[in-house]
């Protein structure tokens, strides 16, 4: 019984350790939304002829950005492919934080060999922050059944040298 | 001797119960069969081989590959996960209930209405399902927007599992009163408990569908909040894992240690078990929402710690049932260490079934930790790796046990033998063997990053890498298809054929005696009210701040969409 209890113990610590300590994260509350005007702020809308995108915004040069996607049916905005994207370029080793939301049902947004991975849901925006240590194309791609044309709904981004 | 036949039955059910418990389980795989056509569909179509527009006769969107994909596996998904299981489980919990307490149903009229309320409800949520009307997969997520008879069949099903719980649960008042002192047969037990914990659970959806999906479908709200239905259908979602689980648990306790020729390990651990599930089935939905933006990650820690505790239960299950198993064995001679295990009868296909069901159940129950696991649940939500985990759960654990009960359940329902044992034997073999392809397959893709609900053989995102598995996906997904079928081949003839069992004849509901007597077990194993106290406080705790945290934040903004559309409806 007494090896019992301190076998429990022993296993709650671990548990508890590789969830607050070792920088593990799931997302968490971040900001409610209206899906019907979300993607018309400027931080989520494609810019107009001439304007800085404000979707891809570098906080500090070289090492730290922040991205906004929207998702609808059935493109995520920006960057879906094959559509042009907005020549986002971030360098190798930066550390990415990825806000993303909804417009219209629910979506999934997974961005392949990250620990990103969260729903996309109408009303909300789902955030995380990973750090880019390969050069390369990532895709992101939608995993969560949004209709007819839920299999073509992906995008990617590069990480540059 | 195949299926154990005696000449003097303890205990006869009645022709009429008998006949009524049948049409539960004539409904049941009737929704297996329909359901699984689309399984082998669904498998091929992820290796590249689209057999949707060959069969377009079938469907009612003409030669369109996608559509006719989605409408398939929400058919797939509602009748083999919801339609199956609830209509076998309410037909097994029946004559559970009647042969354990020997005892006729209470109220029979109420067991009745409940049972004829689900067929109408199957109906009714049938005629937008085969009209492609509702395609919007079995957990019907908002602001995707079915026919509204889709929801109204639902409840109605949910409405007439309640109502034949109700039965139950007078039939059980009833017998206590009369047989005061005795204590509940575990079978019957922990069928009940079944159906209370599923009447507990069942609160989730069923708010979400009378108050947020309803309103919004015939438009007195404008729109829905997704994020608190979410909430909701997963209150549901989680313990109706165990509702479909806990009836083959209690075959794996009650029963199969007498097919193997044995007697039940412990009644006390069978029992403790049981209320644990009542326990802490319900209290832990969140750790399916582990990647959504609206619930706090402490919450998600929290009920991942619930989610771990309720392993613990299934542990007791495991060590009990294989220590039933062994002794039986030994019983029949078995030596060794682990050789033992042969001399359980592997000839027996009921008994074969349930141990297939078993070793399948422990690599589900491995694979389910890694979702539960608050570290590591990020790397495979929202993967095949998840249709990969309740495969060998709910389509080998639980459907497994069913065709396992199923061999002898008819027999003894029809008066008939079981037709070409063997048979039954293969189904069960072939059917294991495509699961462990199929389940491998699935969750090996899940770790490389492929997303379920999709049919990745039109997918453009596919890596190189994924093609071998998406094979293997094809191929087991169809060998378990041949399983199946052959399992329906054997219990419809047997149902059907003319030969009956030789005259004074028959096959008996297997109950096991245990090795420890019931009597001496404490009173609070057998005792209901602080149990469900217990839930109570539980379930306030677990759920209580953070739904009301998300029902005071309500949202409703978002109009309905159809599965084909990105303009919104109405």
């Amino acid at each position: 019984m007494r090896a019992a209890v301190i076998v429990l113990v022993i296993f709650g610590i671990a548990i508890a350790v590789a969830g607050f300590m070792l920088g593990i994260q799931v997302p968490t509350e971040e900001q409610r939304v209206d899906p019907g005007t979300i993607a018309n702020e400027p931080e989520w809308a494609a810019p107009a002829a001439g304007e800085p995108d404000l979707r891809v915004q570098e906080l500090a040069p070289g090492s730290k950005y922040v991205v906004h996607i929207v998702a609808q049916m059935w493109l995520f905005s920006p960057n879906q492919i094959p559509i042009p994207d907005s020549g986002i370029e971030i360098p190798v080793g930066s550390e990415v934080t990825f806000y993303v939301t909804s417009r219209d049902v629910q979506h999934g947004f997974k961005l392949q060999n990250t620990n990103i991975n969260f729903m996309a849901i109408p009303g909300e925006v789902s955030t995380l922050t990973t750090t880019f240590k390969e050069p390369g194309k990532y895709d992101f791609i939608c995993t969560e059944y949004c209709g007819t044309g839920h299999a073509a709904m992906y995008g990617s981004i590069t990480i540059t040298e | 001797m195949v299926t154990q036949t005696t000449r003097t039955p303890v205990y006869e059910i009645s022709k009429a119960d008998k006949k009524f418990i049948g049409w539960h389980i004539f409904f049941a795989v009737t929704a297996l069969t329909i359901g699984s056509l689309f399984g082998p569909l669904q498998a091929l179509q992820q290796a590249g081989i689209d057999l949707y527009p060959k069969l377009d006769f079938l469907f009612i969107h003409m030669n369109d590959g996608v559509a006719a994909y989605y409408q398939g596996l929400t058919l797939h998904g509602v009748l083999n996960a919801l339609i199956w299981t609830t209509f076998f489980i309410t037909g097994f919990t029946t004559l559970a209930v009647i042969r354990g307490l020997k005892r006729d149903l209470a109220v029979p009229i109420l067991n009745r209405i409940g049972f004829w309320t689900m067929v109408v409800g199957l109906v009714v949520a049938a005629i937008p399902l085969l009209g492609d009307k509702a395609s919007v997969l079995f957990t019907f997520y908002p602001p995707l927007r079915a026919d509204s008879l889709f929801y109204l069949g639902l409840v109605l099903v949910v409405v007439g599992s309640w109502i034949e719980g109700y039965g139950f649960f007078i039939t059980l008042y009833r017998w206590r009163k009369e047989n005061a002192g005795e204590r509940t047969p575990l079978i019957v037990m922990a069928v009940v408990l079944n159906m209370v914990m599923w009447q507990i659970a069942t609160v989730g959806i069923a708010t979400e569908i009378l108050g947020l999906i309803l309103p919004w479908a015939f438009s007195i709200t404008s729109g829905i909040d997704p994020q608190l239905s979410r909430t909701f259908f997963w209150f549901t979602g989680h313990p109706l894992v165990y509702f479909w689980l806990l009836p083959a648990y209690a075959s794996w306790y009650t029963m199969l240690p007498r097919q193997a020729g044995g007697k039940l390990f412990s009644d006390a651990l069978g029992r403790l078990a049981f209320w644990l599930f009542l326990l802490l089935s319900v209290p832990l939905g969140f750790h399916h929402q582990f990647v959504d933006p609206g619930v706090p990650s402490g919450w998600k820690f929290v009920h991942s710690i619930l989610t771990l505790g309720v392993f613990f239960p299934s542990l007791l299950t495991f060590f009990t049932v294989i220590a039933s198993l062994e002794y039986a064995a030994r019983q029949r001679g078995g030596k060794g260490l682990l050789a033992w295990v042969r001399a359980l009868p592997w000839s027996n296909p009921s008994v074969t079934a349930q141990l297939l069901a078993g070793i399948l159940f422990m690599f589900g129950g491995i694979s389910g930790l890694a979702n539960a696991s608050y570290s590591v649940n990020l790397v495979l939500h929202n993967t095949t790796w998840v249709p990969g985990h309740f495969h060998l759960t709910v389509a080998s654990a639980v459907t497994l046990s069913f065709f396992g009960i199923s061999y002898w359940m008819v027999p003894h329902l029809t008066g008939k033998p079981l037709w070409r044992p063997k048979l039954a034997l293969a189904s069960s073999w072939i059917y294991f063997s495509g699961m462990l392809i199929f389940s491998n397959a699935m969750h090996t893709l899940g770790l490389l990053g492929a997303p379920r609900r999709t049919p990745l053989g039109l997918a453009p995102y596919v890596p190189d890498a994924w093609n071998g598995h998406l094979i293997r996906v094809a191929i087991g997904g169809s060998i378990m298809w041949i399983g199946l079928m052959l399992y329906v081949v054997v219990v419809a003839v047997t149902a059907w054929q003319r030969k009956r069992l030789p005259e004074g004849e028959v096959v008996d509901v297997p109950l096991a005696e245990s090795l420890d007597d019931p009597n001496n077990e404490p009173w609070w194993l057998d005792r209901w009210k602080p149990w469900l106290i217990a839930v109570a406080v539980l379930i306030i705790i677990a759920y209580g701040p953070q739904l009301l945290d998300q029902i005071f934040g309500i949202q409703l903004t978002s109009p309905g969409y159809v599965p084909t559309s990105p303009i919104p409806v109405g």
